[in-house]
């Protein structure tokens, strides 16, 4: 970039001055770094006392507010929330604690930035670069002590050592893949059966009781999940991640999807409720259309037509759980999913 | 040094110093950085930010893990946060809610915490695009530009991992939307899966293990890094724009003590004094008005932090693609943004290296370019953050939609199409900009600055008055380097035997062209074209 590198570029001026027999000298030549100009702290003892008053306040500014800091600290209670416009309501403890940490350090910084730029020399200077590149001899020099030390060992002649060596060191690894062997189980075929299973009624998830057909009605969205499932089992989150429902209640003659109408039970139809994309709950149903949406990547599925994908990244239908009702009159699955839930995977198939 | 002269005592700072310089050597390391000189500019600062807000959230990061619990067994919370009274949930989150409101100044920290790590990934993204756009990633700089690079995806992670430790229902569906990815590598996707969640999702492991990664693997990681980082810049010496008196062989500017002790070190405070006060007047992440998390629940406006939304923006446009061939299923619709995502990353890292080889030049770059005397470069850099912007719209499709009353359809379908289109479209943009403003320079070297003058000569005619530059800005206008483009050369040598060419060769002719070819560059003012216009009238 610089003139200096490349002299066929920009004919050096230094040489029009040194020999002086140019005519017209080199508009675009480097004139050199231009002449300081002072600033009116450089001249002005006053200017210079008035700037030296202003860092110290911005000093004495950051100590009152650590003092405000432990005051803060000490004087409003934890719970404490107050009407601040226009943040609104917030914690009294969390604004005041903030803002007067803020503002100590804020000063400190602003103090420390203006002692620079008025007080402090502003006097721009010159250092050398050096190229990062070694000289040729240093480079001679490293290479003739390299193969000097590669000769001592030996490493080049005797290779029965060298190649056993590698061999050790590309082994010893291994160990440590190992290890990590215990990291978690195998898949086997646990992504392919949820809690779901032929005779479990449908409960549901926000009365905790079983459902009846009665109970779905056209136009609602109800969650569901297996019996015998409690929030305060150890898996439960693992076997929810899998066993969430969805029911609602289509009319029959809605339903276009012939497997759909049967496996349902008079039009009340229960599908995963785990998106097949990767794997978030769907949760928003348009009652008139049947569609839900998943309201993380806005996959849509038609849930009267076997919920099949009419919009977004997924890539196959969400799968339906084949369900009746028992001799108690309540809703119950006649067996567990038939395809995996969730998110696609190799073994899928 | 106190030998020299037995009879005074030195001052005991000047003892201190000697003590240490015995054992540490300080002076020779002090003689060659004390007075080290840096350059100014307002875009240097960018780094510091970085810098800072790195040290920042090391500091509140350490205060965190003083009160958090990395465990999701489940308790029933009985906290001062009454609307979660008796909710069932994890200890990681539980204690998130402690840190919010039972411990003192506890929210201050974790906001501080959380803003900070913002700020980090967008500083280290504007900082990025000036080593870019001013060529100052050339040699001897490129494997700082890696090391910097390198800070910016472990950056990412650490923030991704970072933000899924409280357990709350956003995290948690982020956490879900990165197994579901996994699981879409082909072959060994489940097995992946089952070992970094150690079983199913989300099992009893995740946040312990992202736990260690995030306070120990990748800060540890990233500090190295970071050092080196400061260690090259230290030895390379910064670089500096052009202008009188500064050249490829020198450095100009303050000396490190005090100016920038003062300055830098001042810096520092201003932006952790930022960041406290923002953190005091913005609540970020309010995890309490999110809820445990739960497989089976999720709130709408789901977003992930701003430096994953283009991966975000990727799974969300892809079309579901789903091959099933003698059973088994390849993924395409997660696994190809999976494969893009660090795709788009890993394009902007090499491009220094594709430069280096383009122009074949092989000497140290100390002088910034200016953007536009860099044109393809400079269009290459706005096509790629175009590409990057365009992901973020759609990885926020869905806040797009209910913002702007657009259909979410038509902005995936702009999405898509933009990803391929608006690079293209950026490109062409960018150079031509940038070739307007080359004309603009060797007009205003020419010509001089338009003084808005306007002069009506005797016999009627009006003219502007154009005022010549000063040498000054001359020189600075005029002092970039413009390559020519690389030839080919004669395919038959002087015995008329054809010459092998190699495809790799001829490439990199083309390339060459398209870089500095006569319509991809303008060719800045000689000093004959100079004194031809001056020594007239001034004016044609």
């Amino acid at each position: 970039m610089s003139s200096q590198d490349i002299p066929e570029e920009s004919p050096s001026s230094e040489q029009d001055h040194a020999h002086g027999a140019v005519a017209v000298k080199d508009p675009f030549a480097d004139p050199g770094l231009p002449a300081h100009r002072p600033r009116v702290q450089d001249i002005d003892e006053r200017a210079a006392k008035r700037s030296e008053r202003t860092v110290a306040l911005l000093f004495t500014v950051s100590m009152l507010a650590t003092v405000a800091f432990i005051a803060s600290y000490v004087v409003f209670p934890v719970d404490k929330i107050v009407y601040i416009w226009p943040f609104g309501h917030v914690s009294a403890l969390n604004f005041a604690l903030g803002l007067t940490l803020g503002l100590a350090l804020f000063c400190i910084g602003a103090g420390a930035v203006h002692w620079a730029r008025t007080l402090m020399s502003d006097e721009e200077r010159v250092d050398e670069r050096h190229p990062v590149e070694a000289a040729p001899e240093v480079k001679a020099k490293v290479m003739a002590d390299f193969a000097a030390g590669a000769e001592e060992s030996g490493f080049g002649r005797r290779k029965l050592i060298r190649n056993t060596l590698f061999g050790a060191l590309a082994m010893v690894p291994l160990s440590g893949v190992v290890l990590l062997r215990d990291l978690g189980p195998l898949p086997e075929d646990k992504l392919r059966h949820t809690l779901w299973a032929a005779g479990k009624q449908l409960i549901n998830m926000n009365t905790n009781e079983p459902l009846r057909p009665e109970d779905v009605s056209v136009g609602s969205l109800t969650f569901a999940m297996p019996e015998g499932l409690s929030e305060h089992d150890h898996s439960f989150q693992t076997e929810i991640a899998k066993a969430a429902l969805m029911i609602v209640r289509i009319q029959p003659e809605d339903i276009k999807d012939r497997r759909e109408l049967e496996w349902s039970h008079e039009g009340i139809v229960a599908f995963s409720k785990i998106c097949t994309h990767v794997g978030c709950p769907i949760s928003l149903y348009e009652q008139q259309t049947h569609h839900v949406l998943c309201p993380c990547h806005q996959s849509t599925f038609d849930l009267s037509d076997g919920a099949r994908v009419i919009f977004g990244p997924a890539g196959h239908a969400l799968p339906q759980l084949r369900i009746g009702v028992n001799d108690e009159g309540f809703l119950e699955a006649l067996g567990d999913f038939e395809e995996p839930v969730g998110p696609s995977f190799w073994e899928r198939g | 040094m106190s030998t020299a002269n037995d009879k005074r005592k030195a001052p005991a700072g000047e003892r201190v110093a000697d003590w240490a310089d015995g054992r540490l050597g300080i002076y020779s390391l002090a003689k060659a950085n004390m007075r080290k000189i840096f350059p100014d500019h307002w875009s240097f600062m960018l780094g510091e930010v970085a810098l800072y807000s790195f040290i920042i959230i090391i500091l509140t990061g350490v205060y965190l893990t003083l009160f958090f619990h990395p465990s999701m067994n489940e308790v029933e919370y009985h906290g001062s946060y009454v609307p979660m009274q008796g909710v069932l949930m994890s200890e990681a989150y539980a204690s998130t809610l402690d840190i919010s409101f039972d411990v003192r100044g506890g929210l201050l920290i974790r906001q501080i915490h959380h803003w900070a790590a913002l700020i980090f990934l967008a500083a280290m993204m504007v900082h990025m695009m000036r080593v870019f756009f001013t060529g100052a990633f050339r040699k001897p700089r490129e494997i700082n530009w890696l090391f910097g690079f390198l800070l910016f995806v472990l950056g990412m992670f650490t923030g991704f991992t970072g933000y899924s430790l409280p357990d709350d229902l956003l995290s948690g569906t982020g956490v879900r939307f990165m197994q579901g990815a996994i699981l879409s590598v082909p072959v060994v996707g489940t097995y992946l899966s089952m070992f970094l969640f150690g079983g199913e999702f989300p099992g009893g492991d995740i946040v312990a293990r992202f736990y260690s990664i995030h306070i120990l693997l990748l800060p540890g990681i990233m500090l190295g890094l970071l050092v080196a980082h400061l260690i090259l810049v230290f030895y390379h010496k910064h670089t500096q724009f052009a202008g009188p008196g500064r050249t490829n062989k020198n450095v100009v500017g303050m000396p490190l003590l005090p100016i920038y002790m003062a300055k830098a070190g001042g810096f520092f405070f201003l932006v952790f004094g930022i960041i406290a006060i923002i953190s005091a007047i913005a609540t970020i992440n309010p995890i309490w008005a999110l809820g445990p998390y739960r497989p089976d629940q999720v709130s709408t406006n789901a977003q992930p932090d701003w430096y994953m939304g283009f991966s975000e923006g990727l799974i969300r446009v892809m079309p579901g693609w789903e091959v099933n061939l003698w059973g088994h299923t390849l993924v395409l619709g997660v696994f190809i943004p999976l494969v893009i995502f660090p795709l788009v990353l890993a394009s902007i890292a090499v491009y220094p290296f594709i430069e280096s080889w383009v122009t074949g030049d092989k000497r140290e770059h100390h002088i910034l370019d200016r953007p536009r005397n860099a044109p393809t470069r400079t269009a290459f850099g706005v096509a790629w953050l175009t590409w990057y912007f365009v992901l973020l719209v759609g990885g926020g499709n869905d806040l797009w939609a209910t913002h702007f009353h657009l259909s979410i359809n038509a902005i995936t379908w702009f999405v898509r199409i933009f990803f391929f289109a608006g690079p293209v479209l950026a490109f062409i943009i960018t150079k031509r900009i940038c070739m307007g403003l080359q004309r603009r320079d060797r007009d205003k070297v020419l010509h001089g600055r338009e003084s808005g003058i306007i002069k009506r000569l005797p016999h009627g005619e009006f003219v502007e008055v154009h005022e010549p530059l000063t040498q000054e800005a001359l020189h600075t206008l005029t002092s970039h380097y413009q390559y020519t483009p690389a030839e080919v050369g004669p395919t038959v040598d002087e015995n008329g035997v054809e010459r092998k060419v190699s495809r790799i060769e001829r490439l990199r002719a083309r390339l060459s062209k398209a870089y500095y070819g006569r319509d991809n560059q303008v060719a800045k003012p000689t000093v004959e074209e100079y004194k031809e216009i001056t020594s007239g009238h001034g004016h044609h």
